[in-house]
């Protein structure tokens, strides 16, 4: 298998802040890489390294064996990129943009054109593709920003949080789309906040917090690390301590308490409840609540940093992609 | 892939040069495509242009004593002056909602000249004054202002306004590129030119204004393009033989002026480019 993306201890600092601590990552030809981390843990500087747009401090990257670093210009013209921020302009129409877009990557105009027309179609904007971008839905704006990025047909592709930000319709039907290119034979790299989507997605996750990364597998040997499932129970505070204690014989992992809450991963699914509740009971334990819950990118934090990854709301993203990240 | 291969060949027949000009030109296409959207746009190039002319011609006109007693061709190549200068704002806003809009990225992220996004930003520039100066030139001509300094003189008024047009730019281009937001680039980007314009012989002749003034508005690069402007059209006004050498010689005062404005300002919007881009 040969490698289409590397990365080599990464590191860069914006003033005091690390963004990039000695981040490492190596991507197979073909496959679907998975960056997944909170905000802040340095996806998105990642991509910017990897896209030519930023340069770390130390480290070195490759694209189809191509140094981003010293040779800018002709990585450009191997990978596409779909950024946090829609990439497009507002002012014009869709097909415009494309158009532009395709020109701009040196498309002689009749080739640009039926690019545009092509892609357009493929992302279900025909329709639309002569209306101004200002006007497009957010699932519409991602979709042709990802149409941008693949005008010249990149090998290598890089999607920025793709779906963050879509109501669950057009998140799905991002997904599709993704899925759609992997099929015929792109490599992609995609960040996301979602374990769920790293999940449907790729065929290789990286963990990353604080610009490093602290896990990498399949989705499958993640949660096994983390643990398949999690069960919730919340008793009194003060049996907490003991409650833990007693779901460590069924845990497959550690058990954390959470003022009133208490966490067990487990593997087996419902029968675990069951042995838990009995043991509990056994222990004279009153449960207040218990649920059984497919694990999420918090666990996955709480797991292997034992701290809570920082959720920020969907809405607070919305202004700081709007308003443009330096 | 077979299209990827197409790609780089086409890429790779032409030079450098060629392809900033091919890249600036695309910019320059995109940039009109959005001014012709923006319908504040219209009304700086289309609308604002003639009330300024109806406004000066009829208001003022009867008010201000130039001498021969032709306020309206005395008045004309001020306003083509003054509403050309406002071409560095557009410049600044232009450049500032670029750098700041997600759009830079996906510029950054082609395998394009980027300087092309400067450059394109200064011939969508120079488009709109083509448009402007038809639709005030028309507007001068219904109210009885005439181009009577032939047509070879009128060739060059129109080119040294445009030059001046371009030069400018360059300056909106650094303002643009030194401020940190839309807002304040629209603020900035027309701040300065209120004072060059009206410390100018434009609307009044500079003999009027009190000394330290008219020391100002003497050398003041708009004073000698309106007195080359005037000159050019066939209205040239009487100069004392006291006057200084920009007075004197508005022509080529002119030309040194938009010479060294460009070679300062395009370095400079170059420099802050290249650093607002670099990574």
């Amino acid at each position: 298998m040969s490698i289409a993306i590397e990365a080599n201890n990464l590191v860069k600092h914006y003033g005091e802040v690390k963004a990039l601590d000695g981040l490492s990552l190596k991507v197979e030809q073909g496959s679907v890489f998975g960056l997944l981390g909170p905000n802040g843990a340095g996806k998105t500087t990642t991509v910017r390294v990897l896209t030519t747009l930023l340069n770390p401090d130390s480290g070195t990257a490759f694209v189809s064996g191509v140094d981003v670093i010293n040779d800018p210009v002709h990585a450009r013209e191997i990978m596409g990129l779909s950024g946090q921020s829609a990439t497009v302009d507002e002012n014009l129409t869709g097909i415009e943009n494309l158009v532009m877009l395709g020109r701009l990557f040196r498309l002689p105009r009749k080739e640009a054109n039926e690019k545009a027309i092509e892609l357009l179609e493929r992302f279900n904007l025909t329709d639309a593709s002569k209306r101004i971008v200002k006007t497009y839905s957010g699932g519409m704006r991602r979709r042709l920003d990802l149409a941008a990025s693949l005008i010249a047909n990149p090998n290598i592709l890089f999607l920025d949080e793709p779906t963050t930000g879509l109501d669950p319709r057009s998140r799905i039907m991002m997904w599709d789309v993704i899925k759609g290119l992997v099929s015929s034979g792109t490599t992609v790299l995609l960040t996301t906040q979602y374990l769920e989507e790293a999940d449907q997605l790729a065929d290789k996750i990286a963990v990353i917090d604080k610009g490093k990364v602290i896990a990498q597998g399949t989705a499958d040997e993640l949660k096994t690390q983390v643990g398949g499932e999690r069960i919730d129970v919340v008793v009194d505070e003060s049996k907490a301590q003991n409650a833990a204690a007693t779901l460590k014989n069924i845990a497959s992992g550690p058990v954390v308490v959470d003022g009133e809450h208490v966490q067990a991963p487990v593997t087996g699914g419902g029968v675990k409840v069951v042995d838990a509740v009995r043991a509990l009971d056994a222990a004279s334990i009153v449960i207040k609540e218990i649920q059984l819950r497919r694990p999420t990118l918090d666990d996955v934090f709480l797991t292997l940093t034992g701290h809570h990854a920082e959720e920020v709301k969907v809405e607070d993203e919305l202004v700081d992609s709007k308003r443009g990240r330096k | 892939m077979s299209s990827r291969s197409v790609t780089e060949n086409y890429a790779r027949k032409h030079g450098k040069v060629y392809w900033l000009f091919h890249d600036s030109f695309v910019i320059t296409w995109r940039n009109l495509l959005r001014f012709r959207r923006n319908p504040e746009v219209l009304f700086f190039d289309v609308v604002q242009p003639i009330i300024f002319i109806l406004l000066f011609a009829f208001v003022f006109g009867g008010a201000i004593d130039v001498g021969d007693g032709n306020y309206r061709s005395f008045l004309i190549p001020g306003i083509f002056v003054q509403t050309i200068a406002f071409a560095g704002a557009s410049a600044a806003i232009g450049l500032n909602a670029d750098m700041n809009s997600g759009i830079i990225d996906r510029f950054k992220s082609l395998p394009m000249n980027t300087l092309g996004v400067l450059l394109g930003q200064n011939f969508a520039d120079l488009a709109r004054s083509v448009i402007t100066l038809f639709i005030m030139s028309l507007t001068g001509l219904a109210i009885g202002w005439r181009i009577s300094g032939g047509f070879i003189n009128a060739v060059y008024a129109y080119l040294l306004l445009l030059f001046f047009c371009f030069a400018m730019a360059w300056i909106g281009a650094t303002i643009g590129l030194s401020v940190s937001s839309p807002q304040v680039a629209s603020t900035a980007g027309f701040a300065w030119l209120f004072p060059l314009t009206f410390l100018s012989n434009a609307f009044v002749p500079s003999e009027t204004l009190p000394s330290w003034l008219r020391i100002f508005a003497e050398w003041n690069p708009i004073t000698s393009i309106v007195a080359a402007e005037r000159y050019l059209f066939g209205y040239p006004v009487p100069v004392a033989a006291d006057a200084p050498f920009s007075l004197q010689h508005p022509i080529l005062t002119t030309i040194i002026w938009l010479i060294v404005i460009t070679a300062i300002f395009m370095p400079l919007a170059g420099r802050k480019f290249r650093k607002a881009t670099s990574r």
